[in-house]
């Protein structure tokens, strides 16, 4: 296969791998919708798309099915209950193929253009929604995150969209200072770290919709915010993420960064804009760790923790339109 | 007021300003950054560029109301975590507190009962802790006593790691000033086929730390023999250089052997501490003009900057010895030409296959004189009056390689007479670098017990009554984690005895 055949499959395999996260997101959203007629969250048995009761750790199953399921000898709601557990893991099947489909567009891509696929921002999105898929399907079990399903596949396919639209470029040499291997460990810590908050801000956001709600919730509701975990399960999954993207976000800006700046630039801290926004997100992830660990700082933490995001997503994108011309990054 | 300055409160609000106080740096130009830039911007921008000024607005990052916050922040940060050392030192000298009267009113509660004596439940319990890695203190039991505890704790390392982390702020704090202090970074363009001698002198531009001494400049010179640029030559990315390399002669003192040495962008040469980066490149072509007297007022390279990817530039040359008047011209330099009516010349290719210049000429005063510095790349035009051609309109030279073009009103002539590349050159001292990477590395290693480490107590607590004994679990959790529940689960797993059958707890294990 030549470079032409391979960036062509990478386009076909991103294409598919948008779709299929397309299909996961409907299964999500049946799942939940399905899950709408059964009796209220977490009070019975070991509830289907949660389990997680809100004194005890223990119960939580995310994919336990009601014992008496098996075999058709349970009630009305015990069959339905298995119906939405079975969209739950259709979803979460899918979601895995689109990974892995995403993950053939990486490869290819690199294929394609003989070194890694990490030089733009199309690949750079393309890779980084690998990552967060990558951290959610990982943390799926560790962490019962089958309620994450909905917003991992819709913002998947939202990304991808957005690169395959937007920010797509054919397969092209890189500029010469991104000849450095401080580019492969600079760029691929980076995208770790994005995938890592962008699964923490969605966690966040849920748990800030949750708290809210738990605040009026009525006895009996059986939507898909009902069905969230508790509210302390929310901000400790968001808590937990952010503590594995935080160091190697301070290993890809402060220690990674610095370095290759140091060999293609001449300095290893210019505040160059994109230097700016990545201090930026640093000061605000590092504020939030801080109020996470203040008593009764949890909301204002998450609320922070989605600054954090933003100033990511600017950094990324805004950087980029609002200054091309004046940072050094404008490539990336 | 002492109090307030190191709450975790104030901290995070500086810590909030701080990167709000950081963004006005990335939408203004900043003069360290990119000096012609804030030129550009401050002639675009009459009306804001003093106000801005006073506002610190082009050195965000050395302003006062910056320097103010990372001052403030650092007094909290210093306020916050010497005491914190202190009780850390006593803390870890100290054994793990007693069990408390009553364990189930802690957070995680655990009970069972069981046949075996006290002392021999607890020893377990010592020995379970202990192989956890938790600190265990045995005061409690005694041998043969119907009652006693185990107190344990662990996850000492949680707070080293949060000090630590908080130290190595301030030690890259240190290592970037004294990086900025004691270094230097300057940069200077040199056409090939010259040369460059280290010596403030020489530099186009140049900013030096506070206490930079002209010592500092390692006493070198290099000449630029030859500059490269491999092209993409075909497809969609035609025109993007893949790889620049200056071949340069340098010696690193007068009298030293000259030595060769291949320069790429992420290859500098170093020379002492001073380290030489290729940052830029461009070209110069070579114009001679002849003033109305007919003699060579001016022969030589001019510096055009180039403007986008295509490498059209922009330059102006400035004959103030020409008679009877100076002259001056101005325009743009494009490597391979391209017309076309909407866009006028543009630059079809960035290498040089087909040269153009298209310029403008003047006479009349450059403003040399008055000793006001002017910028080389930019004309005064006041006291300028623009050649005309016989019809009113502005006589324009559009010349190629080696053509001459005579001046309207017998005024002189222009020759291209060819075209070289030059470079920009960096050249810089950053002493601290590895005081600042060092802090960064610890810091990180001060992150990572921080976030992971799992700082807890447990105790637990044996009871004999009739024949039977009551074991009470307890743990207390100070990190961030939540999974306690788990661990006292777990240690109560290995507490009973392990051969009673059906004692294994059905629930999944997680950690």
């Amino acid at each position: 296969m030549n470079a032409a055949d391979l960036e062509v499959l990478s386009n076909n395999a991103l294409a598919s791998a948008a779709v299929v996260f397309f299909l996961a997101f409907v299964a999500h959203i049946w799942e939940w919708a399905q899950a709408r007629s059964l009796p209220e969250a977490g009070r019975t048995r070991k509830s289907v798309l949660v389990g997680v009761d809100v004194g005890s750790r223990r119960t939580a199953s995310a994919v336990a099915v009601p014992s008496g399921a098996h075999g058709g000898t349970g009630s009305v709601d015990e069959k339905k209950a298995l119906k939405v557990d079975i969209y739950g893991r259709i979803g979460i099947a899918l979601t895995v193929l689109a990974g892995l489909l995403n993950f053939v567009a990486v490869l290819t891509r690199g294929l394609a253009a003989e070194r890694v696929p990490w030089g733009n921002m199309y690949e750079f999105a393309t890779a980084g929604t690998f990552a967060f898929t990558a951290v959610y399907l990982l943390l799926l079990r560790r962490y019962e995150l089958r309620w994450l399903g909905p917003v991992v596949s819709g913002v998947a396919v939202a990304v991808l969209m957005l690169a395959v639209l937007i920010l797509h470029e054919p397969v092209a040499p890189l500029v010469p200072s991104l000849h450095s291997y401080w580019l492969v460990i600079h760029v691929i810590a980076a995208v770790m770290a994005t995938g890592a908050f962008t699964v923490g801000a969605m966690a966040s956001a849920l748990f800030l919709i949750k708290k809210r709600a738990e605040g009026r919730e009525t006895p009996g509701a059986t939507g898909y915010i009902a069905r969230l975990p508790h509210s302390s399960v929310l901000d400790r999954v968001a808590f937990r993420v952010h503590a594995f993207g935080f160091p190697i976000w301070t290993f890809a800006a402060l220690i990674a960064g610095p370095i290759w700046a140091q060999y293609a630039w001449g300095r290893y801290w210019g505040w160059d804009p994109k230097e700016v926004w990545a201090f930026i997100t640093w000061v605000i992830y590092a504020a939030y760790l801080h109020a996470r660990s203040t008593a009764g700082w949890k909301g204002k933490a998450a609320v922070i923790s989605l600054v954090g995001m933003a100033t990511l997503l600017f950094n990324f994108i805004g950087i980029n339109y609002f200054f091309g011309a004046g940072s050094l990054h404008s490539y990336a | 007021m002492w109090r307030q300055l190191t709450s975790m409160r104030t901290a995070l609000i500086l810590l909030l300003l701080l990167a709000l106080a950081a963004v006005p740096g990335s939408v203004v130009p900043q003069d360290r950054v990119d000096a012609i830039r804030v030129g550009q911007w401050k002639n675009a921008n009459p009306t804001l560029a003093p106000i801005y000024e006073k506002l610190g607005l082009f050195s965000v990052y050395n302003s006062v109301w910056f320097s103010a916050i990372y001052i403030l922040l650092m007094v909290s940060l210093v306020g916050c975590f010497v005491p914190r050392i202190r009780i850390y030192w006593r803390a870890l000298r100290t054994r793990p507190p007693r069990a408390p009267k009553n364990l189930a009113v802690l957070p995680e509660f655990r009970s069972f009962e069981t046949d075996e004596p006290a002392e021999i439940v607890l020893d377990r319990a010592g020995g379970v802790l202990h192989g956890r890695r938790y600190r265990v203190n045995m005061d409690d039991r005694e041998d043969g006593a119907t009652v006693g505890s185990v107190a344990a704790q662990r996850g000492y390392l949680r707070e080293a790691g949060n000090l630590l982390f908080h130290v190595s702020v301030v030690v890259v704090l240190v290592g970037f000033a004294i990086g900025s202090l004691y270094g230097f970074r300057g940069a200077v363009i040199v056409v090939k086929g010259q040369g460059f001698s280290n010596s403030l002198s020489q530099y186009d531009d140049f900013v030096p730390g506070s206490f930079f001494d002209s010592d500092d400049l390692a006493p070198f010179n290099l000449a630029i023999d030859d500059f490269n640029i491999d092209y993409q030559r075909n497809g969609p990315n035609l025109g993007m250089p893949l790889d620049f390399t200056a071949d340069l002669t340098y010696q690193e003192a007068p009298g030293e052997s000259a030595r060769n040495y291949a320069l790429k962008v992420n290859k500098p040469l170093q020379v002492d501490d001073n380290s030489v980066f290729l940052v830029g490149n461009g070209y110069a072509p070579y114009v001679t003009v002849r003033d109305g007297e007919g003699n060579v007022a001016y022969s030589g390279p001019t510096i055009f900057l180039p403007q986008d990817a295509t490498f059209l530039s922009f330059g102006v040359v400035k004959v103030p010895d020409a008679l009877p008047e100076q002259l001056a011209l101005e325009g743009s330099f494009a490597p391979t030409y391209g017309f076309t009516m909407e866009r006028g010349m543009f630059s079809a290719f960035p290498d040089v296959t087909d040269p153009r210049l298209s310029l403008l000429a003047y006479r009349g005063d450059l403003g040399l004189d008055d000793g006001a510095p002017q910028s080389v790349y930019g004309l005064e035009k006041d006291e300028l009056k623009r050649f005309k051609t016989e019809d009113g309109r502005d006589f324009r030279l559009d010349l190629s390689l080696g053509e001459t073009i005579k001046l309207p009103e017998n005024a002189g002539s222009v020759t291209f007479d060819r075209v070289e590349r030059f470079v920009r050159l960096q050249i810089s001292k950053t002493p601290g670098m590895g005081v600042a990477l060092g802090g960064v590395v610890i810091g990180l290693l001060g992150v990572l017990c921080s976030l992971f480490v799992r700082p807890r107590r447990a105790w637990v607590r044996a009871s004999e009554n009739d024949g039977r004994t009551l074991v009470e679990l307890a743990g207390l959790d100070r990190s961030s984690n939540d999974d306690l529940g788990d661990e006292m689960d777990l240690l109560a797993r290995s507490l009973r005895e392990p051969a009673a059958p059906g004692s294994e707890p059905q629930e999944r294990e997680q950690s």
